[in-house]
């Protein structure tokens, strides 16, 4: 999944090592330290979801219309009634075929590969003021209605554990998910490694006024 | 702390706009300094008496101090209240979900002390009880455990120190120059000596099933930040910190306990750590797909861009550190690369047609922030000031030109170009990029 440049040594390796260094530490509960967690005690944290094939996902359901309403009453002041994001929170809808633009516009429709990460997120983080109040048909429908903006699914879906792995994402394709770096093949020349008349200052961040002052107290500064 | 009889209870207003009680005789210390025409929070206070008169005894000399415990805690000198961490007030919609930057024109060391370490938070900072905080590890393992505080610090003691650095660290100069200051185009990245457990040291508590190739590692914030790990990473260098440079971890550090991952991403450090998870597969959460993934000009996007290439950066001149005349200067700045060590860093003042080697200072540790010195005697001339550095992987730190002309200047992230200095004839110094 990743370049070999990036991690160290495979892992039965490290378990040996680590085992040869101090006795019994690979032995699983030779520290006897804190207390085996219960079924019941795992389940009320478990809440991750499974990007790929929505592995985590609970029951329930939820439809656009439903996700409408509570889209109305707890995202839009920030999001925007139809997801084009007030001043500069995040727009969730548009931006389809802008990503070789100048100015690409990464949303739920044009960038997010996984449906079942949209219903993760908002499960986990939203409403950003008051996180973890929504019940989990309210966040299924949040997710269909969410959806529905980008013309992903249509009005009619009903957002469960098994339609939501299957919604196809735009853009699920366009990830690479081995780091292909080094990219860049410099070489560290000393002496005379550019010429002396193409050394020019192609941009400068003089007279921009975009840079907070930075003694005193904290600036305030808004754009321009 | 008792209230001292011998004092009177006058108030000042600080720089910040915080009301701080002095006492009697700071409070005339301080009006002896201002009326010599000096303003708090300057670079300095002390009066330059005038070239005739005779070395004086200083105000400070003429009196006794405050005493021991005056400030429990500690504080730093009432003239340096300038260098503190700060943000971009435009850069994003709250201050919950944002960044603040390390004062790096103002720091000396690899170190930075504890209340000038960049913040980044997704949920704002909570502020949590450690007596209720507790680790939960499950999922491919063979026993799942609960830990509390008072459990992890049983387990032994690792000591190291690491630099954190966020991947967008410089995404404000991807398109081009814009931040004229080195606190706002580098100060995303700090260095600590952190103290916790190694990560390998729990899973191995936990045992860890034969099919589990990935952790997913979430914080106790309200936004549940969560990221996944390859479980070789985490069993290589990982630790489990409750300790940042000798003192419990800062509330904004991730208070009581966070996860250190050196030389990876500054966003899978995950703070307010309350969960590991072993599974097989990754997870894709929205940290690793939406966000922290880097948009090439083809539209294609790279994934799991973990590692933070080389990067160095000089820390004098820059523009808040101007010069003050031609003459003998050291030139001193940072490097740093999640590669291992540094092996070389280079120094430039003609925009890169030439370079010279910088001294190295100990200690030249793994994934930490390294320092490196070079005399310099400036002529007066405009000069363009730049450091390269080479780590012991040979990965060479690249220009701004060669990094968009393998990713364009839509990536947002992982930003580890050359930086140039732009230094005027009257010493000033402005942030540039060069053709």
């Amino acid at each position: 999944m990743y370049s070999s440049r990036k991690v160290g040594l495979p892992i039965v390796a490290l378990l040996l090592a680590a085992g040869g260094g101090r006795a019994g530490a690979a032995e699983p509960g030779s520290f006897g330290y804190g207390t085996a967690a219960t079924p019941a005690q795992i389940a009320g944290w478990d809440i991750d979801v499974r990007g790929e094939d929505g592995a985590g996902l609970p029951p329930g359901k939820g439809t656009v219309d439903r996700g409408a309403d509570v889209y109305a009453e707890q995202c839009a002041a920030c999001h925007g009634t139809f997801g084009e994001g007030e001043g500069r929170f995040p727009k969730l809808v548009g931006g389809v075929g802008s990503l070789r633009d100048e100015r690409p516009e990464p949303t739920v429709g044009s960038y997010w590969p996984f449906a079942p990460t949209l219903w993760d997120y908002i499960n986990r983080a939203m409403p950003m003021p008051a996180p973890h109040t929504l019940s989990a048909d309210d966040v299924y429908a949040l997710t269909a209605y969410i959806l529905n903006l980008n013309e992903l699914v249509p009005s009619e879906f009903v957002a469960d554990r098994n339609s939501l792995p299957k919604v196809k994402m735009r853009n699920r394709d366009a990830f690479i998910w081995t780091d292909p770096r080094p990219d860049t093949g410099a070489k560290p020349c000393m002496q005379a490694c550019v010429n002396g008349a193409d050394v020019k200052v192609s941009s400068t961040a003089e007279d921009r006024n975009l840079t907070p002052r930075t003694t005193g107290p904290l600036d305030t500064m808004q754009p321009k | 702390m008792r209230p001292n009889p011998l004092r009177s209870k006058a108030v000042l207003s600080d720089p910040a706009g915080a009301d701080v009680p002095v006492g009697r005789r700071s409070f005339l210390r301080l009006g002896a300094v201002l009326t010599g025409g000096l303003a708090l929070g300057g670079n300095s206070a002390i009066a330059e008496p005038s070239q005739e008169s005779p070395p004086a005894d200083a105000p400070w000399s003429q009196s006794i101090g405050a005493g021991v415990v005056d400030r429990p805690y500690g504080r730093p000198a009432d003239t340096e209240a300038s260098v503190i961490r700060r943000n971009v007030p435009w850069l994003t919609a709250t201050a919950e979900s944002s960044v603040s930057f390390s004062p790096l024109q103002d720091l000396h060391g690899i170190i930075t002390p504890n209340g000038l370490f960049f913040e980044r938070h997704h949920a704002g900072r909570p502020d949590i009880d450690p007596a209720q905080h507790k680790l939960l590890i499950h999922g491919l393992v063979e026993r799942p455990l609960l830990l509390t505080m008072k459990d992890i610090l049983r387990f032994p003691q690792t000591t190291r120190i690491h630099f954190i650095e966020c991947p967008a660290n410089g995404g404000m100069n991807w398109r081009a120059a814009q931040m004229n200051s080195l606190q706002f185009s580098h100060g995303m990245v700090s260095c600590a000596e952190w103290t916790g457990v190694k990560l390998s040291t729990l899973l191995e508590e936990t045992g860890i099933k034969k099919e589990a190739k990935w952790a997913m590692v979430e914080g106790a914030d309200g936004a549940h930040m969560n990221r996944s790990l390859p479980l070789d990473k985490c069993l290589d260098d990982c630790l489990v910190v409750y300790a940042q440079n000798g003192e419990a971890l800062r509330p904004e550090q991730g208070y009581p306990l966070r996860l250190v991952v050196p030389g990876w991403e500054g966003n899978v450090n995950i703070k307010w750590l309350r969960r590991i998870k072993l599974g097989e597969k990754p997870w894709h959460s929205r940290e690793e797909t939406s966000k922290y993934t880097d948009l090439m000009p083809d539209g294609t996007s790279r994934g799991f861009t973990w590692l933070m290439d080389a990067k160095s950066v000089v820390t004098f001149p820059c523009p808040e550190k101007p010069l003050d005349g031609a003459g003998l200067y050291e030139i001193r700045g940072l490097a740093w690369t999640g590669n291992g060590k540094v092996t070389r860093v280079d120094v430039s003042v003609d925009g890169g047609i030439n370079w010279q080697t910088a001294r190295l200072h100990e200690p030249v540790l793994s994934k930490a922030l390294t320092k490196f010195t070079l005399p310099w005697r400036w002529d007066g001339r405009p000069a363009l000031v730049a450091s390269r550095v080479v780590d012991e992987s040979g990965y060479v730190q690249p220009t701004i030109a060669e990094l968009r002309k393998q990713r364009g200047s839509n990536s947002v992230y992982h930003n580890n170009s050359i930086q140039t200095w732009q230094v005027k004839s009257d010493g000033t110094v402005f942030n540039v990029q060069l053709a």
